[in-house]
């Protein structure tokens, strides 16, 4: 078999694992900072009890993302040793800056959080949780800017040198600041944001459809509701703006997103559809005139098409256009779920009606959904370059290793990743079934005598100084 | 001094921490299935289970400054030794998800089972990473467009294959001080036990490492002839070695930790001094070899990277240091515990 065929899914295999779970994280850490600032506010016992329990869902996400993560890091150097040849002079410090500004932020700090609870008093417990938070949006940060460089190179110039031609960089903020690193950062934070809120409504209201831990079950899903609808909302606006941007700099991918073939005026949008490549032509639901009202601001400037380019040139434009259009689909459906959920909420409905719960229940494997197909989006339509004008994927491919090797690591990471999923299901929905400690319980309440006795000790430590 | 030996001072400082800490680690990992009760595999487990993700962070920095710092020996090492690397993920993957999910369910075949990959994952990362470093020390077939032209068997030769079990064997004594340090009753004493025959078994292999080294890697042999300085750090990593018994003996169990951690860091500098100025050493053309000069990246990149080390450095130790302040003390079990 082809090495480069296999070279590529064996990346997009490990990366959409991976990305199951930093999303879960980074939005349940928001989450988490909510839930500890009311306890600390309102010394409500209930909200501890909270903090506790989605601590240790994020422990176990975290430990995936983990093992998961590190598989990519050094992936660049296995499979794509003439790409990390081409790019490590720029794109290397933003991987060292995720080890030492993220990285070591985050997991240090997630120590506190699980084991800390007797150890250090209630605000240097928040504090961790705050750091924590902040950690997986850092991590974040720095691989999409990354990422983003790849799409919208910047802030470097081409040397030759005696290895051949390089990037090297010539403007570190130019590099950092790319044209899309902001605009793609905040969509994916808001993407990761929903992973985390609609995981608390899907949670909440499953308890709420058992009739258990109903305390619990409400105020997890209010803070869920709340992260949600503006994480929703924002979502649409960013990822609105998100394509403009590529229609600016990567002309051929919006093309294949949006199926459009012809650089004819007025350009139109499809709801949904079917590209075919061979015929160049897209059948589907339109609006006319749409696209080029989002790209343009007006209904007349035509929008570059997919014919506009070389054929060797294009990336899969089915693909894209599908990728593309499940997530806006997804997004549009999130939005009107956070939003009947308000209503319900305000109206006091929420907490009783069946058919809504059990569309809460399944809403967490919306948004996990949409950030795969986002992805797959950004990096299909991205094809045929790694580096966006600068290298194609093709010329990135590591030349020693043979299809063979690249085939039997693919088979292991499947096996083992498919493993590790079933176990994360099976752990994830043992927690669940678990569910939070009982507040009223013993040993809760011996905990909870430890961590008031370090409490006092702390305070009176501070008194005598 | 110039950038270039900057960082290649700095990755080596990375890579020691590295093995320091996580060096500890694997060695609690080595050692898990001596123990017999279940309690005590708990303990074993929770010695490390706040710390030992934020140790494995500094492989992950390392990677990364050496992707930023030295594109060429990145992209070299990882595609040539590119089954060993991915056996090496997936042990890393085993041992933190074990470590995760292990106590996580009371069923007998659950325990031993994630007892077992998190054991045997343990022991294969350091054996495949002294694998790795004993094929460095040798230097390894490079093309001149500096790729591994080699087989993946033949990074299994003999002198690679001790310098791997030298470093499990390494690995298992400092594991078990660290273990000592943090166990107390009647564990205390059994872990106790076991660092004396950890210790010899790493004595005997390292004098025969380093005889193995002297007869048949010559340009070793030259830069020690070259630099007898050099002999300064062997006698001073016999001393700290030395010096572990000693506190073993007299129960001052952290200052044997401390003599364990500066032996290590002593033996990662004469590595790194004995080999510089390269970094991966063709053992056909010497010219293919990669130095830090004809692998790194531009200057401009190196000093943005050094203005990075330099805020990010000193937080990332501070943060350290009080991870490892608030979790100070033995181990006790807890309802939050593994
Ligand atoms: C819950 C997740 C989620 C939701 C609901 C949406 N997106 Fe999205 N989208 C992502 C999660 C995401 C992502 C996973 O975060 C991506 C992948 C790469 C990136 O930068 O963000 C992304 C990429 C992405 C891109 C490509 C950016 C690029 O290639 O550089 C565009 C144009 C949009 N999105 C547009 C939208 C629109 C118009 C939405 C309408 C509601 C939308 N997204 C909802
Ligand atoms: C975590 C979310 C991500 C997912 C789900 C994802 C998915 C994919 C997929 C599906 C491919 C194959 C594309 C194709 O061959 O048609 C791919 C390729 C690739 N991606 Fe990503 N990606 C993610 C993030 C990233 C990030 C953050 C980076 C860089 C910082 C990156 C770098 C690459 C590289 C180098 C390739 C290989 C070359 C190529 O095929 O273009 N990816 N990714
Ligand atoms: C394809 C490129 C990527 C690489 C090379 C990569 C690398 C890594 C590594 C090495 C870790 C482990 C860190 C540790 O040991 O603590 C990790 C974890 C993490 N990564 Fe990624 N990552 C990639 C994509 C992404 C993306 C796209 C995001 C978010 C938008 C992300 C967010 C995170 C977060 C939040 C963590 C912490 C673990 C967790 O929360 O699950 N990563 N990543």
């Amino acid at each position: 078999m082809d090495a480069a065929l296999l070279a590529r899914i064996q990346f997009g295999f490990t990366a959409a694992f991976h990305y199951i779970y930093p999303p879960i994280s980074i939005g349940l850490g928001v989450c988490l900072v909510i839930m500890e600032t009311m306890w600390l506010r309102t010394r409500n016992e209930h909200y501890r009890a909270m903090t506790r329990f989605w601590a240790k869902v994020f422990g176990l996400t975290f430990a995936i993302g983990v093992a998961s993560g590190i598989v990519l890091e050094f992936e660049f150097g296995t499979n794509w040793e003439k790409y990390s040849r081409f790019v490590g002079d720029v794109f290397g410090s933003a991987l060292a800056a995720e080890g030492i500004f993220a990285f070591f932020l985050e997991s240090g700090f997630l120590a506190i959080v699980l084991f800390g609870w007797r150890r250090v008093s209630p605000f240097v417990h928040w504090l961790a949780t705050v750091i924590v938070c902040l950690g997986a949006h850092f991590s974040a940060l720095w691989i999409v800017i990354a990422n983003s460089w790849m799409q919208t190179p910047a802030g470097h110039h081409i040397v030759e040198g005696p290895n051949g031609p390089r990037a090297e960089i010539v403007d570190f903020w130019a590099m950092v600041f790319n044209p899309s690193s902001i605009i793609r950062l905040e969509h994916t934070l808001l993407g990761a944001w929903q992973s985390g809120a609609f995981l608390l409504i899907s949670v909440g209201a499953w308890y709420l459809l058992k009739k258990r831990d109903v305390e619990f079950a409400k105020s997890s899903i209010k803070v869920g509701l709340a992260v949600a609808t503006v994480a929703t909302l924002l979502s649409l606006k960013t990822g609105s703006t998100s394509a403009e941007v590529v229609a600016e700099y990567q002309p051929s991918k919006l093309a294949a997103m949006e199926g459009h073939f012809e650089e004819s005026a007025p350009a139109d949008m499809y709801i949904l559809g079917w590209v075919d490549e061979e015929k160049g032509r897209t059948y589907g639901i339109r609006i006319k005139g749409m696209l080029s009202w989002l790209v343009h601001g007006d209904t007349t400037t035509p929008v570059t098409g997919l014919n506009a380019f070389a054929p060797e040139d294009r990336p899969k434009a089915n693909l894209t256009f599908q990728a593309y259009h499940l997530m806006i689909a997804i997004g549009m459906a999130s939005i009107g779920i956070a939003l009947l959920g308000m209503i319900g909420w305000w109206r006091g409905w929420l907490w009783s009606w069946k058919p809504f719960l059990w569309v809460m229940v399944f809403s967490a494997i919306l948004p996990q959904l949409a950030n795969q197909v986002g992805w797959m989006t950004a990096e299909v339509g991205r094809q045929p370059w790694i580096v966006w004008g600068l290298m194609r994927t093709s010329e990135g491919l590591s030349v020693v290793v043979s299809a063979e090797h690249v085939l039997i690591s693919l088979i292991l990471f499947i096996l083992v990743y498919l493993l590790l999923f079933a176990v994360f299901v099976y752990m994830l929905n043992h927690k669940i079934h678990d569910g939070p400690e009982n507040i009223h319980s013993e040993e809760y309440g011996q905990t909870r005598a430890a961590m008031e006795a370090m409490d006092k000790h702390i305070t009176r430590k501070k008194q005598a100084e | 001094m110039d950038l270039n030996s900057i960082w290649y001072i700095l990755i080596g400082v990375l890579l020691t921490g590295y093995a320091i800490l996580d060096g500890f680690d694997f060695g609690v990992g080595t050692l898990h299935l001596f123990h017999k009760s279940d309690h005590d595999r708990r303990i074993s487990l929770n010695s490390i289970g706040p710390v030992w993700d934020g140790n494995e962070v500094w492989l992950v920095t390392g990677g990364g400054a050496l992707f930023a710092a030295f594109p060429e020996v990145y992209a070299t090492v990882f595609s040539g030794f590119y089954l060993a690397f991915i056996l090496l993920l997936f042990a890393l993957i085993f041992r933190a998800v074990a470590i995760e999910f292990r106590s996580k369910q009371p069923m007998r075949w659950w325990r031993s089972t994630w007892d077992w990959s998190f054991s045997i994952s343990s022991f294969a990362a350091p054996l495949l990473f002294g694998v790795a470093m004993g094929n460095m020390v040798q230097g390894i077939p490079l093309d001149d467009n500096h790729n591994y032209a080699g087989s993946f068997f033949a990074l299994l030769n003999p002198y690679a294959l001790l310098m791997g079990v030298t470093t499990v064997a390494l690995f298992s004594m400092h594991g078990a001080i660290y273990l000592c340090m943090k166990s107390e009753g009647e564990m205390h004493d059994n872990v106790r036990r076991w660092i004396r025959p950890a210790m010899i078994t790493f004595i005997v292999c390292y004098v025969a490492l380093t005889f193995a080294t002297l007869i048949y890697i010559p340009h070793i042999r030259e830069t020690v002839s070259e630099q007898p300085t050099l002999f300064i750090l062997v006698a001073l990593s016999i001393l700290t070695m030395a010096n572990i018994p000693r506190e073993i003996s007299k129960g001052r169990d952290w200052r044997a930790f401390v003599s364990s951690m500066a032996t290590m860091a002593l033996m990662m500098s004469l590595f790194a001094l004995s080999m510089f100025p390269y970094m991966v050493l063709s053992s056909g053309v010497a010219e293919n070899s990669l130095t830090v000069y004809n692998s790194a990246s531009s200057q401009k990149t190196l000093t943005i990277m050094l203005i990075i080390a330099l805020i990010g450095m000193p937080l990332v130790i501070a943060y350290t240091t009080i991870i490892y302040w608030v979790f100070r003390g033995k181990v006790k079990l807890t309802p939050m515990s593994y």
